[in-house]
This record gives C-alpha cells, structure tokens and sequence, in this order.
C-alpha cells in the first residue's frame, strides 16, 4: 500500500495538452475514481501513473518516491486494462502467476498465491482454460486476479467494466468494491460512468479536457459541484441549469416536484411548469418542460424526476406550479461557470 | 427504348450474378495454374516412368526404373544431403535474423526508411542480378572480401589467421563454397520472412507489451514468453514460405557454383535441371525433381498443422 500525489502533472502530445496540470493526492488505501468524458485525459493520466507514458511536467509520487523516471516495473503497480490484455496463448494459471515469475518466486509459493487469487474471484474452476475459453465476466475476474495476485502498491484499473452487459456490471461492481475494502490496496479507477463513480469511489476526480475540476466525495461531488461542467456531467439526466439574471441557477430534477409535495416553510421557489414530454422509466418518472422567469421573456428547459409510488398526475401541454426548496437551490458565475456561495 | 431496357436488364443480371461471376474472376487463374503448373507436373511425372531423352522422340514406360537409378546414383545422394543442409541451416539464421530485423523495423528511431529500404532491397533486386553481383564478390582473385582480409592482416602473409594463400577461393573450396551459397540465399530471402513477421508484431495488442512491462517482464522474458509464442503462426507461414522457396530454388547454386567443386554445392533442383535440360535425359531429370514433391507435401502439411495448433484467437 502506498499513497499517491500528483503534483502540477501536465502532459502534451506535440501542441494538443491532454493532461494540464492535475493535482491530485490520494491516501493510502483509498479508492479514487477519474470521471470524465472520453478524450478528458483521464487514461493517460493513469498511464502516468503506470509509468506507461511520460510526463511533460510536473511529479508523480508513489509512496514517498518520485517516480518519473522509473519503470513500471520498478513502480510496483498493478494495472487491469480496458481490454483486459490476458495473454491469449497462456492458460488462467499461466496469466495468473506471469507477475510472480518475474519475481522469481518459487514453485511452490507461487501456486498457492495463484490458488489463494483464484479462490478471492471464484475462478479455481478455470486455472485450465485459455482466455478465448471464458466468458467477459470470467476474463475480467482473471484480469483482477492476476493484478492483485503479487501485492501491489497501487492498484490502477481502466474501464474494467466497459465490456460487460450491465447486470454483470452492477454485479461486479460490488465485487470489486468488498474486494477493495478487503484487500485495502490504493485505486485509481477510470471510467466515463457516474454511476460507476457514485457507486465505487471514496472520492472522484471530475475531468474534462485535461483538467481536474472536482476532487470530492461522491455526495460532494453530486449534491455541491464546482462548476457547471461537473453539474451537468454527474447524475441522469444532470442538473437543470437556466440562467438568472448575473447567475446560472441549478437544481437536481429529483429536487424539482409539483408545489403539493413540499412544505411552503421550509422556504421554496416556485416555477410556473408547461409539461411538453414525460417518460414512465417503472420506478421514476421523468418530465420535461419549460419554465418562465417574470424577469425574463425567454422560456428555459428543465427536466423533473418524480417517483412513481408519489402517483402524481401529469399530462403533457398542461402548467403546472413547481417549486424547488432554496436549501437545494445552487448558483454559478454566469462568466466562469464556478459556484458561488448561495445567496 | 425497349431494346435498351433488355440490354440493361441482361447486363444488371450478369453482373449481379454472383456465381457466374466468381467463376469467371476465379477462371483466369485456375487456368494459369493448370497450363503453367498442373501440365508441366503431369508431363513430369508421365517421363518419370519413362526413358525420354531431349535426343529422340521415341520412348516407352520403364516403371520406377528411373528411381532406382538415381537412389543408386552417389550425385544424388549427395545433392539430397546437401539440400538438406542448405535448407535447415539457410531457414534456422534466417529465423533468427528475420527476428531480430523485424524488431529493430518495428521499434522507433531516426533514419528508420532507410533501414527499411535497404533490408528490403534485396528483395526488389531479380534474382539472377543479384547473385551474380555476389559471384563477382566471390571472385576467386578479386574479392573484395580477399582484399579487406588482407588489409586486416587475417590473411596472405606468413602467420595469417585464414592462412599464407593470397586469395580464399570462397566457390572453389568445398565448404566455403557451401557457406557462400547459404549465405548468399539468406541475403536473398531474409527481406520476405522480415516483412511477414513485421506484419505478425504490429498485429500483437499493445495492451499486451503494456501488461508485460507492468508485470516485470523485462525485455527477453516479453520476447521469448509473449512475443515469440504470438507470432508461431505467422512464423511458421515464413518458415512454409522459406523451405519451399529454398527447396526448389536452383538460381543461387546454378548461378554461383553450377553445383561445383566436385557436386559440394549440387541441389536436387539443380541436380535435376543439369541432369534433365543440359545432358538431356529428361527421364532421370524428372524423377530428381519428383522426389522433392512427398517431401515438400509433407513439410507443408507439417507447418501448416503446427500453424493452426499455435493459432490462439
């Protein structure tokens, strides 16, 4: 185990800056998720990390060590890749001890670490096969083992989840998330998924076009975003954000319901709501329309999330009153997108 | 107006004909097979049985009397030995040359094309050029290779490493003569094995030298325990590639040593072309190239086995 610091990190392909000056530290034992949309720089600031890629600038410290120029191997890392990158001619087992053998470890230490990483998966039944012989979910599990298999210092995963149907995917979420509870190894996890995020990480970093724009808890990240990007990046459908005046007011659709369903005063704003479309998801409810400032002529859109045991009736071209309680209520600069303390 | 709407209609039904259209692409090329290799095969194995002669048209069926002739024959024997030996030694340092060209074309650095260009010019250059550069080379007086050798002081004075003679007579020795015309055949075919294994490294995942280098592999564990097993397959269809093409190839050895001195470079293919073509007993020559065809049959069979059961995806 060790902890990680990324300190004014930036790396550059020719002109294009793909990674600008991230700062981030992570404790030892913690879980930290790189959100981001794709081409946010978030998988090659992992392949820093990894010691896959080299870094422009700044420093990378993995467990009180400066580790720009050392090797991956040097670095003690583990990494599962988006692919899982098995090796296709090796059996289970084979993959599975290939980092011990480098360690030249012996024989018999090296079976029982692959018996005791097969047995953490559940995979004992497949040390025989080749990749090509398993399932997704199977090699994915075999990726892991073989990550974990020799004790690393970091544990570094890329979209591990990205080919799998989403029930193995929620499935396997909470297998890796006991599993890294368990173990207590440092994480990096990549993936463009919030739910991934929410659901894995002690903290998320939110990237986009090579900078951190949020370094917080999920509920932080979800309930108080930095900025506007992180607004609308995280949660589905993301914040409503409609400009106000000097300011950007943003309200999550679930704190967005029909005036009856809030107590007048615990202090609200209401809006006047013209219901264009409404979707039926089974246990939520989605509504989308438009609401009209008095201050303002122009009509903004925003979506509602109402649950569906609430058995609210809504018909689309119909106004109703909605409101939204102030305590759930944030603003953001209109010029810089940044959150500003709530007025 | 009406006749044009049949004309387009019969044309767009031809050519969307696919049957008809696979056999008439595929034709051209069976055709070229069966006149330029099916019938001379045929005529070959028909005067095998036979006593034909480039000197009379008569001739009758002798059986496999042609056969036992030239297993009794020492020429022979001493050719198939002696194709044995240039085929396995030529392929085994041109697998392991091919190797190691093929990384150093694969990996980056400056001047990369002009590596590129000149392993692969032997390649562009005909065959028969190209080996008669190397014969004026070879040249038993003026060498360039005797020369440099000189000036090293490793041959042609008294205490000489290669001995007190001015020159080394590389096709006039037996065994240098031998070493030349392997030599000069990996020179010849090594761009060919280099560009198929190139082709088989950059099809290797990245992801997978990535994993490598993240377990601890160094260099020649990534080599020897990664690389080497991907590419069997693709080795094994430039090792197919090479036992055919050095097996049944004569231009090397006829160009250079004509078989010479004394038969120490003779070959079943130019064993049976001096035998068949230049002293016209067409009979004995068919039944030396005929030998190679079980053999060769049976190597392909081999390769192409072992190709498929290293195959992983």
């Amino acid at each position: 185990m060790a902890q990680v610091e990324i300190r004014n990190v930036s790396k550059s392909f020719g002109d294009v800056k793909v990674v600008d000056n991230v700062n981030i530290f992570i404790k030892e034992g913690e879980f930290l998720v790189l959100l981001g949309p794709s081409g946010c720089g978030k998988t090659t600031l992992l392949r820093m990390i990894a010691g896959l890629e080299d870094i422009t600038s700044g420093e990378i410290w993995i467990g009180g060590k400066v580790v720009n120029n050392t090797s991956p191997k040097e670095r003690n890392i583990a990494m599962v890749f988006q692919s899982y990158a098995l090796y296709p001619h090796m059996s289970v087992f084979e993959n599975i001890q290939f980092p011990l053998k480098n360690q030249r470890m012996n024989k018999e230490k090296i079976r029982e670490k692959v018996e005791w990483a097969a047995g953490m998966f559940g995979i004992e039944k497949l040390l025989n096969r080749k990749p090509r012989q398993l399932s997704g979910g199977e090699r994915q599990r075999v990726a892991i083992a073989r990550a974990m298999v020799r004790s690393p210092n970091v544990f570094l995963l890329d979209e591990p989840l990205s080919n799998l149907d989403a029930k193995l995917r929620a499935s396997a979420r909470e297998e890796l998330q006991q599993f890294q509870e368990k173990v207590g190894i440092t994480t990096i996890y990549v993936t463009h998924d919030q739910i991934e995020a929410m659901g894995l990480g002690d903290h998320i970093a939110v990237m986009s076009k090579g900078k951190v724009h949020q370094i917080g808890t999920p509920k932080e990240v979800y309930n108080n975003p930095a900025d506007t990007f992180v607004a609308s990046f995280m949660g589905s459908p993301p914040m409503n954000l409609i400009e106000k005046d000097d300011s950007i007011l943003g309200f999550r659709p679930e704190n967005f319901v029909p005036i009856d369903m809030l107590n007048a005063d615990e202090g609200i704003e209401t809006l006047e709501f013209f219901v264009t479309w409404f979707e039926d998801l089974g246990s939520d409810s989605l509504v989308y329309g438009n609401v009209k400032f008095q201050s303002s002529s122009s009509q903004k859109h925003v979506v509602s999330r109402l649950q569906s045991r609430a058995n609210i009736k809504i018909e689309k071209g119909k106004t109703y009153t909605f409101a939204i309680k102030r305590q759930d209520l944030r603003f953001f600069d209109v010029k810089t997108g940044y959150k500003k303390n709530a007025h | 107006m009406l006749r044009q709407d049949i004309k387009r209609m019969l044309t767009k039904n031809w050519m969307d004909n696919k049957k008809l259209l696979s056999a008439i692409m595929i034709t051209p090329a069976i055709l070229y097979i069966l006149i330029m290799v099916g019938l001379p095969l045929i005529l070959a194995i028909f005067y095998s049985f036979s006593d034909a002669t480039t000197g009379s048209s008569d001739f009758k069926f002798i059986g496999l009397q042609n056969f036992r002739d030239i297993l009794e024959d020492p020429i022979f024997r001493k050719s198939l030995m002696n194709t044995f030996i240039f085929t396995f030694s030529s392929q085994i340092i041109v697998l392991i040359l091919s190797n190691i060209l093929a990384m150093v074309l694969a990996a980056n650095y400056r001047g990369k094309w002009i590596v590129r260009f000149l392993i692969l010019l032997p390649w562009t250059a005909p065959i028969s050029l190209g080996t008669i550069g190397w014969l004026w080379m070879l040249d038993s007086i003026f060498s360039p290779f005797d020369w440099i050798l000189r000036y090293m002081g490793l041959l042609g004075t008294q205490n000489a490493l290669l001995g007190n003679m001015s020159n080394m007579y590389w096709l006039g020795e037996p065994v240098y003569a031998m070493a030349s015309v392997i030599l000069v055949h990996i020179w010849r075919i090594l761009p060919l094995s280099t560009v198929i294994l190139m082709a088989g490294l950059s099809s290797i995942p990245h992801d997978l030298m990535e994993a490598a280098s993240i377990d601890g592999a160094g260099f020649f564990r990534t080599f020897f325990k990664i690389k080497i097993p991907l590419l069997i397959p693709i080795m094994s269809i430039s090792l197919l590639f090479g036992f055919v093409f050095t097996f049944t190839d004569m231009t090397v050895v006829y160009v250079l040593t004509r078989g010479g001195p004394i038969h120490s470079t003779q070959v079943l293919s130019s064993w049976a072309f001096l035998k068949g073509i230049e002293a016209g007993d067409l009979a004995h020559g068919a039944a030396i190239a005929l030998f190679l065809l079980p053999l060769l049959a049976c190597v392909v069979i081999l390769i192409l086995k072992l190709a498929r059961r290293t195959e992983v995806t």
